[in-house]
């Protein structure tokens, strides 16, 4: 019997409940120097003098620098007229952006320096609104002459809404938000044997030391990255930081171990924040309910630099078309730099974001043609015998059954029952006359996302010890993701050995030479077929091995993977272990019982699902209580349900969240408003229900365990769900569309100003 | 964040700290749990040059019957309200309220003379204190002074104490019926009240209930008006339409003031409906 499919324990949680790990703030480095950033104050400013002397003779302070004393390049690769510097070069362009590093002996003699550090700016207005910067009336880099960034395709064909009985459009803002990983950036550095050795809080190490490698101007070579335990990146940790950089250069520059951990106050101005499109949706077809025509138009905020931010608009387009079979449908975008925070991927990069504007543009389009949204969704479904199929945008999905998905999530929740006990709230009480402050709001959310979306094979290798231990080396570097688990189950599965014999090594650049790291929810369809291939080979190599030992021919000698040992077929009183082969590879040819492999990309796959919401809102004060939150999701074949799971536990928690709850928010002149945890909303435990979680497997043709990844799906479909609750539960009182996310002021000015008869902002034009 | 140097001293006894404080003056502050200093501390919003520690004061926690009324020691921490039998069968609603307050390491920490002391009229137990008609007495090196709860806070994070003075007590008269309400409108539980209203039973009051407001200015808010509505007999509903009759709201990423004054009512009414149900 496999172990694949079971719910295994997870194998790193006794370390991370107990001892909690090892993270980079942790690690012990002799003599080492600690940077402080002095950052800036100002959203936009030129920077007149800077006046270093006080700080440079303070107690414990070793060097100051800034930009001028840092010649590297700037960092960046989408714009390259809107790179953006290690520190400031005589311009600041958001609240946050380092200007001076201070390299001191104490963290606390650092921040003590950090007050006697004088800029002198001189402030230049600033935009925050990314359809104001659209207008280019205020530029962050004057050289350019726009705002604008990068593009995709220009809107508007006149076909698209050919023959429509109805169209709606809706503007509708996806919010900028904060990963909030629980470990914040750290960053250490050494020289050690002549080599730069670099410890990296990252989801991919091997980026790091190409891009570090890139920006010093050394050979990969002489770039050594560990990235030990990392706390949570939600995609945030995806690429290096200004930060990194010049911790690196400091180390080297002063031969001393240099290190830097941030505080969250920092981290909230420092880390690259996520979402932050403004769309507008238009969405048409028939009175019927079919859906003929749909036009995505984005405006994205990239924030200061125009770097990764400003292209996740190109998932956000692949995935415009949802789980629906629309004749006709278009995109375009144009991204915008803000004096604001970098944007930068955050679970889902861009799917969420398009999964959000239809699956609104759905349940407006069901209110416009007066049928219920589950209806509406069931007639516009990608029919299951249709894959692979080729969405009106172009792009191609591997497999699906949306519709098994879509039915059972509504029997789990209980469709129909819930809209009976929604009309019942929904009628007056009969003592008071009044309709009850509580009242009810059912979302759905169909989505579909791409995983591993980014091109680029994975390494994986499985190695047999004398000693009988399996040790795997895996180019995915996990940040809590379970991958030594599912690595683990992987070749247990494959080998015949226990799961306490096999050892899971990542991180370390010397040690796996090759990695494309954990994003996108790549790991298991790529790094695990890596692993699951290279068993595979270990297993035929042993065969071969074991062939030579009971000199009998390799295709008679068969693995009892119960015992984990080989035998000849009809002979299993003479065997041999795992260990002796290992022992056996070493002895004979001198090379250890090892496989490597570079999986090939095989494709992007696309998991998909349904979720619905129930929302209970407090008509009197404005506040949203999410009440049940079911998820069906289908990341085709699951390897272990609690680690699938977890993964749609934390993403729907997110999820609500930015429905719900969480905004980084400035004020005019660029003044962050949610700089901290009181401030910002980062959801907890008592804000949600229990989930009701399901999965369908629909395997995928794209690997051979038929799998897909599951991290982001969570925060991909429970967004919608949640949003479109919030806006069903007031949709009797006149509100047809609330923007994210739904506070209790902002519901509650939405009820305000639908009762004063200013409350629809959606356009529906009968034809 | 890293707070600016400062100088630790635990006092080990009232006495010593209220030597300490003469000794330091104003640039001393007392550190009680620390959830709200030190914060500030972390900012450097606040930058004392000594913080006397009254943590290991044991002889200020404490919950006594004194027949009429409770006195309970100003170092008591939230947590033990919430649990404490005299609290629950005498005061529940500051058994309650003090059950909710941030989350359950702020509860095992912060305190509430130290929620008092720090005067902030987002906290929730000012006004329950304030709605309960408390005394407090302060101790300083000139004796001990009692003052009532309405004269307490006086602004902005500012209190009646002056600097070398301790709140040591909270005196707060047991009712004959302990009738409460408490609502308190947050977006996430741990928060801060966008606005917080609570309602007890009082002897003492021709109304019979007292009435204060979370959040609702810059200091917690008695709402007279609501008291003596409720005392010339006007209805429930129609007596929390004066809930912000007192009140100076101001409006922040949460709320606006129009929010707030519309919250105040709201949640005055269910205190209300709650309390004399």
């Amino acid at each position: 019997m496999s172990i694949l499919g079971n719910r295994v324990l997870r194998r790193e949680d006794p370390k991370f409940l107990t001892s909690g790990g090892t993270y980079v703030g942790d690690l012990e480095l002799d003599g080492a120097l600690y940077v402080t950033f002095v950052r800036s104050p100002l959203a936009h400013g030129r920077i007149e003098s800077v006046d270093l002397d006080q700080a440079r003779s303070a107690a414990g302070v070793v060097g100051v620098y800034t930009h001028a004393d840092l010649p590297y390049e700037p960092m960046g690769f989408v714009n390259p007229a809107m790179r953006r510097p290690l520190l400031a070069d005589g311009v600041v362009r958001f609240v946050g952006e380092p200007v001076v590093a201070i390299v001191a002996d104490s963290p606390a003699a650092g921040a003590d320096a950090a007050e006697l550090v004088v800029v002198d700016y001189d402030p230049l207005p600033a935009v925050v609104d990314p359809e104001r910067a659209l207008e280019g009336s205020t530029l962050l880099f004057e050289d350019v002459g726009t705002n604008v960034a990068f593009d995709l395709g220009s809107p508007g064909s006149p076909e698209t809404f050919e023959g429509c009985e109805v169209v709606v459009r809706q503007r509708i803002l996806n919010q900028r938000v904060a990963p909030c990983p629980l470990e914040t950036r750290a960053a250490a550095a050494e020289m050690a044997d002549g080599r730069l050795r670099f410890y990296a809080c990252t989801q991919a190490p091997h980026d790091v030391r190409s891009s570090l490698a890139r920006e010093l101007g050394l050979e990969e070579a002489a770039v050594h990255v560990v990235s030990p335990d990392v706390g949570g990146g939600f995609g945030a940790k995806g690429s290096i930081y200004p930060e990194d950089v010049v911790v690196a250069a400091l180390a080297m520059r002063l031969e001393r171990p240099v290190r830097w951990s941030e505080t969250r106050s920092e981290s909230m101005l420092g880390l690259g924040h996520g979402r932050a499109q403004v769309q507008y949706v238009t969405i048409g077809g028939r009175r019927d309910g079919t859906i003929t025509g749909y036009r995505l138009e984005v405006v994205q905020d990239s924030g200061a630099y125009g770097d990764i931010g400003a292209v996740l608009p190109v998932m956000t387009r692949q995935m415009a078309a949802g789980v629906y079979a629309i004749a006709r449908a278009e995109f375009s975008s144009r991204s915008v730099v803000t004096n604001t925070v970098p944007t930068v991927a955050y679970r889902g990069a861009g799917r969420p974001e398009a999964a959000a504007a239809i699956e609104r543009a759905v349940d407006c389009f069901a209110a416009e043609v007066g049928i219920d949204p589950a209806e509406v969704r069931r007639r516009n479904l990608v029919p299951a015998d249709a894959f692979p199929y080729t969405t009106a945008i172009g792009t191609e999905y591997d497999s699906g059954d949306y519709q098994k998905a879509f039915e059972l999530a509504l029997e789990v929740a209980g469709y129909e029952q819930l809209r009976a006990e929604q009309a019942r709230r929904r009628r007056p009480d009969p003592a008071t006359g009044r309709l009850p402050a509580l009242q009810l709001g059912i979302g759905i959310s169909s989505y579909v996302e791409i995983t591993a979306p980014v091109a680029g094979g994975e390494f994986g290798a499985v190695e047999v010890r004398p000693d009988g231990r399996v040790v795997v080396r895996t180019g995915s570097s996990p940040h809590g993701q379970g991958h030594v688990t599912a690595w683990s189950m992987l070749v247990a599965d494959a080998m015949g050995v226990a799961l306490e014999d096999i050892e899971v090594i990542h991180g370390d650049t010397d040690v796996v030479p090759r990695g494309g790291g954990t994003g996108g929810s790549r790991s298991l369809q790529l790094a695990g077929s890596a692993v699951d291939k290279a068993a595979g080979e270990v297993v035929d190599r042993a065969r071969f091995l074991a062939a030579e030992l009971f000199e009998a021919a390799p295709e008679d000698v068969v693995l009892d993977k119960t015992l984990g040992r080989f035998h000849v077929a009809g002979s299993p009183a003479v065997s041999r272990s795992w260990a002796e082969l290992g022992a056996a590879s070493l002895e004979r040819g001198g090379s250890p019982l090892m496989a490597e492999v570079d999986f090939d990309y095989p494709g992007a796959t696309f998991p998909f699902g349904t979720h619905v919401a129930l929302v209970e809102v407090d008509t009197e004060t404005g506040k949203v209580r999410l009440l049940r939150h079911v998820a069906v999701d289908d990341a085709g074949r699951i390897l272990n349900p609690l680690l699938a799971e977890g993964q749609v536990h934390g993403g729907t928690a997110q999820g609500a969240a930015q429905a719900l709850l969480e905004e980084f928010s400035y004020d005019a002149e660029g003044n962050p408003l949610t700089a901290n945890f009181a401030d910002y909303s980062f959801i907890s435990a008592a804000e949600l229900p229990s989930f009701e979680t399901a999965f369908t497997e629909t395997p995928t043709p794209r690997n051979r365990l038929g799998v897909k990844g599951i991290g982001e799906s969570g925060s991909i479909g429970s967004t919608p769900a949640v949003h479109n609750a919030v806006c069903d539960a007031l949709s009797h009182l006149g509100v047809r569309h609330l923007d994210m996310p739904a506070t209790p002021l902002r519901v509650y000015e939405a009820m305000a100003s639908a009762a004063a008869g200013t409350g629809s902002s959606t356009n529906g034009t009968g034809a | 964040m890293i707070p600016a140097a400062f100088d630790y001293e635990r006092a080990s006894s009232l006495e010593e700290a209220l030597s300490l404080l003469a000794e330091h003056g104003d640039e001393a502050k007392l550190l009680a749990g620390g959830h709200s200093l030190l914060p500030l501390m972390k900012l450097r919003l606040a930058t004392p040059s000594v913080l006397v520690d009254l943590g290991r004061l044991e002889e200020l926690a404490y919950v006594r019957d004194e027949g009429e009324r409770l006195a309970i020691g100003s170092l008591t921490t939230h947590h033990d309200l919430s649990r404490n039998a005299l609290v629950r069968r005498h005061l529940p609603v500051l058994a309650h309220v003090a059950g909710q307050i941030g989350d359950p390491q702020v509860r095992h920490r912060g305190t509430i003379g130290g929620s008092l002391a720090h005067g902030d009229a987002a906290s929730d137990l000012p006004a329950v204190v304030l709605a309960l008609g408390g005394t407090l007495v302060a101790e300083g090196r000139r004796g001990r002074r009692e003052i009532e709860a309405s004269e307490f806070h006086e602004g902005f994070l500012e209190t009646a104490l002056s600097f070398d003075e301790v709140l040591v007590e909270i005196r707060l008269r047991k009712p004959a019926h302990t009738g409460f309400g408490f609502e308190k409108l947050t977006k996430r539980a741990q928060d801060w009240a966008i606005v917080g209203a609570v309602a007890a039973r009082r002897d003492d009051l021709p109304g019979g209930v007292g009435v204060a407001l979370v959040n609702m200015a810059p200091v917690p808010v008695r709402a007279v008006s609501v008291e003596s509505a409720l005392a010339d007999g006007v209805p429930i509903a129609e007596a929390a339409q004066h809930a912000d009759a007192e009140a100076d709201p101001s409006a922040d990423i949460n709320a606006s003031v129009a929010y707030r004054r519309h919250l105040s009512h709201v949640l005055v009414r269910r205190a209300l409906e709650k309390a004399l149900s």
